[in-house]
């Protein structure tokens, strides 16, 4: 029996592997001490946990260990790149270059950088979600000291030309951040082969605990330094003080290994999944796939149902399938994406697509369930909906023009 | 194997099962990322909404002043940082022998020209002057911070929170006090207390680590200190570490609900250990205020220093006793403690922090008291 609400809702946060849970009880148990406590086996425990975590993380991304900051997750991790980078680096220039669709912990830190004085400049992306690389290169200025584009997009899941962008970097002695948080873990990340000099990440989008995460800071080729944002007790070689999060470490540690382990068979599985899904939903008349389709992550899909209302969509169906029409920290406003519509799209169809998230659990049933639910809700809906009904009798909707009330 | 005996509670406490046990469904089940919308994130956000009541009930305070955290070290990095930034003062008074998350950031920001910076005198009982204090801030010609904490984390010395908030009002002064070691161990009614900030962590009272709490009274406007998505309402942007939050909730309610037997069965073995040291062992002192205004979990012990005792901590460890020499933030360092250094120029004693929890027992006491006599 198919065990409800179905969840396809991964891109938000993953249930935890319970082989993590596992690895984290005894850490919440038995062995409870400070890691930073040097004079009594309870700390040299916790602290043996915490440096063979770092090991666990620093594998699946082709890091040292030493070059792994353990933070309270990406958004600290987003804020300590950023912010550390332009104090650092304040007498080298002020100024960053992102990109319009990049998360929120980035354009909102961005936007502070800006109050602060710094200058960012915003890249649009193409049609297809990905930046052009010749609008970052003629964005490149002197006093530019940071570059900051995502790996993979959390909400069309489209993966960015990060090499050629670590190359450009490179040769314009720029530094390199990539908020990698979609990525790692579900596709092969490798700081030394991309040529990152940042990158952060966490644990609750890869099977992991929440409250955790990382900021990987290159230590040679170049040696990145970034202004620490919480002092204190000095964790983390300074960068990052507070007691380490013991039990949330040796679980994101054991969540890093097994996506490793696990890696191509879980992109097998969520991409086999993942098309069925896609190639069901896209008979559907007027659906359409947001974003680029070869350069994407195995396990996402984004796609717009033209003439139906997203909320309504959603409502048809969210009490048995856990789904969002994009990022979760927005999720709760009726705005329709920035994502979407930085893509060209209009606010209609940006209103009408759903966020699919397939994780190693997702199974063929639930796929099927899904196909069969969403199939039946949009024919529903735009049986209801006058504007399919004038689409359908061949009216541009365009060109109406509509009351304001 | 010797059992262990754990006396660094100041460090870290052992985490409570029945906190685990209220932990445990979001760690399975309930994974909802909480600012989804449908049901598991409407679960995850319930779950986190509740946390915040019950510890805001329990403080004494709306909940609306309620910010869950990564900690102590970013509640109060959050609060020294906006009253520079946000609330307008530009002269920091703290003192010498506050924790380093708050030593390091008035450093940073009296470094950066952000302020100016003045310690306020601490007394040889470890106890800051208040008439000090008074004439700091009746002196000063700015808008003033007092960050000062409540309980001091290496010698347990406290103050009355009323008092130096008073204080702080009549000179219309951001009074943020670093309360790490007191919530979950000291009954707060925040309502009727004159204190802008005030931060804990959950570990130190047998919560789970990574997870803190931040008060900032509801008459104050602050601007987040991390950016990002719009969770604690703007104030503090990254996915909430929701069971860490429920988890922090479960132990401080019962820290309450137990308060005062935790209270009489914690203070009875730190005065039993006091006693037992001052009739045993020749030459030992105490730092701080042990049977004054202080916190029942800690006891700071000098003993005189000799060629034995210099491995003190050391031959604790190997007789399965855990201590420390201050703080387990700097305990690594060779540097030794910037709080005994403060009120103990004596360079011939060596310094142990004892601190208690609820688990403990006076028979812990007579074994470490025994063992103390043979390596001392």
């Amino acid at each position: 029996m198919l065990k409800l609400p179905v969840y396809l809702d991964n891109n938000a946060t993953t249930p935890m592997d319970p082989r993590v849970l596992e690895t984290m009880i005894p850490y919440f148990t038995e062995n409870f001490g400070n890691a930073a406590s040097r004079n009594h086996p309870f700390g040299w425990a916790a602290e043996e946990a915490v440096d063979y975590a770092r090991e666990q993380v620093a594998q699946l991304i082709g890091a040292d260990p030493k070059e792994i900051i353990f933070t309270s997750g990406a958004t600290e991790g987003d804020n300590l790149a950023i912010k550390g980078v332009y104090e650092m680096y304040a007498s080298k220039g002020n100024h960053i270059i992102t990109v319009t669709t990049e998360h929120k912990a980035v354009l909102d830190t961005c936007k502070h950088i800006e109050k602060l004085g710094g200058e960012v400049t915003y890249l649009s992306v193409k049609e297809d979600g990905l930046i052009d690389i010749k609008d970052l290169e003629a964005a490149i200025k002197p006093t530019t000291i940071l570059i900051s584009i995502m790996y993979a997009n959390n909400e069309v899941g489209v993966i960015q030309p990060i090499k050629e962008i670590a190359a450009l970097a490179k040769k314009n002695g720029i530094l390199f951040f990539s908020d990698a948080t979609q990525a790692v873990g579900k596709i092969p990340v490798n700081v030394i082969a991309d040529g990152i000099d940042l990158m952060t990440f966490t644990g609750h989008k890869m099977y992991g605990p929440k409250g955790i995460g990382a900021l990987y800071v290159r230590r040679k080729n170049p040696r990145v330094k970034v202004t620490a944002q919480m002092d204190g007790g000095g964790h983390e070689r300074g960068m990052r003080s507070g007691t380490l999060n013991v039990p949330g470490i040796v679980g994101f540690g054991k969540a890093c290994e097994l996506c490793r382990l696990e890696m191509e068979q879980d992109a097998k599985h969520t991409s086999v999944l993942r098309d069925k899904l896609e190639n069901a939903l896209c008979q559907i008349e007027e659906s359409y796939v947001n974003g680029n389709k070869e350069h994407r992550l195995p396990h996402v899909a984004n796609i717009s149902f033209k003439h139906v209302e997203g909320e309504g969509l959603l409502m048809g169906f969210n009490k048995n399938i856990a789904l969002s029409s994009g990022s979760a920290c927005t999720s709760a406003s009726l705005e329709p994406s920035y994502v979407l519509k930085a893509l060209g799209l209009g606010d209609d169809l940006a209103h009408s697509s759903l966020r699919f998230g397939l994780s190693r659990f997702t199974t063929e049933e639930q796929i099927d369930y899904t196909i069969e639910q969403i199939t039946n809700t949009v024919l529903k809906l735009r049986d209801m909906s006058p504007l399919w009904e004038m689409y359908k009798e061949g009216i541009d909707l365009n060109s109406i023009e509509w009351a304001h009330h | 194997m010797t059992p262990r005996i754990y006396f660094d509670n100041a460090a870290t406490t052992a985490l409570d099962p029945e906190v685990l046990e209220a932990m445990m469904p979001y760690l399975t089940s309930n994974f909802g990322n909480p600012s989804s919308i449908y049901s598991y994130g409407r679960e995850s956000r319930m779950g986190i909404e509740a946390a915040r009541k019950s510890v805001a009930k329990i403080l004494n305070a709306h909940p609306a002043e309620i910010f869950f955290t990564s900690g102590g070290t970013e509640s109060s990095n959050t609060a020294i940082t906006a009253a520079i930034k946000d609330l307008g003062c530009k002269h920091i008074i703290s003192s010498p022998i506050e924790h380093h998350a708050t030593l390091h950031t008035v450093e940073h920001l009296y470094q950066a020209g952000e302020a100016a910076l003045s310690y306020v005198k601490i007394l040889p009982n470890g106890h800051i002057d208040l008439a000090d204090l008074e004439s700091i801030l009746s002196n000063s010609k700015e808008k003033c911070l007092v960050t000062l904490m409540h309980a001091n984390n290496e010698i347990g010395n406290m103050f009355d929170i009323n008092v130096v908030g008073n204080l702080c009002k009549k000179y219309n002064a951001i009074f943020h006090s670093d309360t790490v070691q007191t919530v979950g161990h000291f009954p707060f009614d925040l309502r009727n207390t004159p204190v802008h900030f005030i931060t804990g962590a959950g570990h130190k009272f047998h919560g789970p680590k990574g997870v803190g709490i931040l008060y900032i009274n509801e008459n104050v406007r602050i601007k987040p200190f991390i950016n990002g998505g719009s969770q604690e309402r703007n104030m503090r942007a990254g996915t909430e570490n929701l069971y860490g939050i429920v988890g922090f909730a479960k132990a401080l309610e019962l820290a309450t609900t137990h308060h005062e037997a935790h209270v009489n069965h914690i203070k009875e073995i730190k005065h039993y250990m006091y006693d037992q040291l001052k009739k045993h062992i020749k030459g030992v002192s105490f730092n701080g205020d042990p049977l004054g205004n202080s916190l029942y979990t800690v006891l700071s012990v000098s003993f005189p220093k000799s060629e034995k005792s210099e491995m003190l901590l050391f031959n604790l460890d190997i007789n399965h006793i855990c201590a420390s020499g201050g703080s387990a933030c700097t305990s690594g360092a060779d540097a030794g403690s910037h709080v005994i250094r403060c009120i103990n120029h004596n360079p011939n004693q060596v310094t142990v922090r004892f601190s208690f929890s609820k688990n403990n027992t006076k028979d812990e006491v007579d074994i470490v008291v025994e063992k103390l006599k043979e390596v001392i």
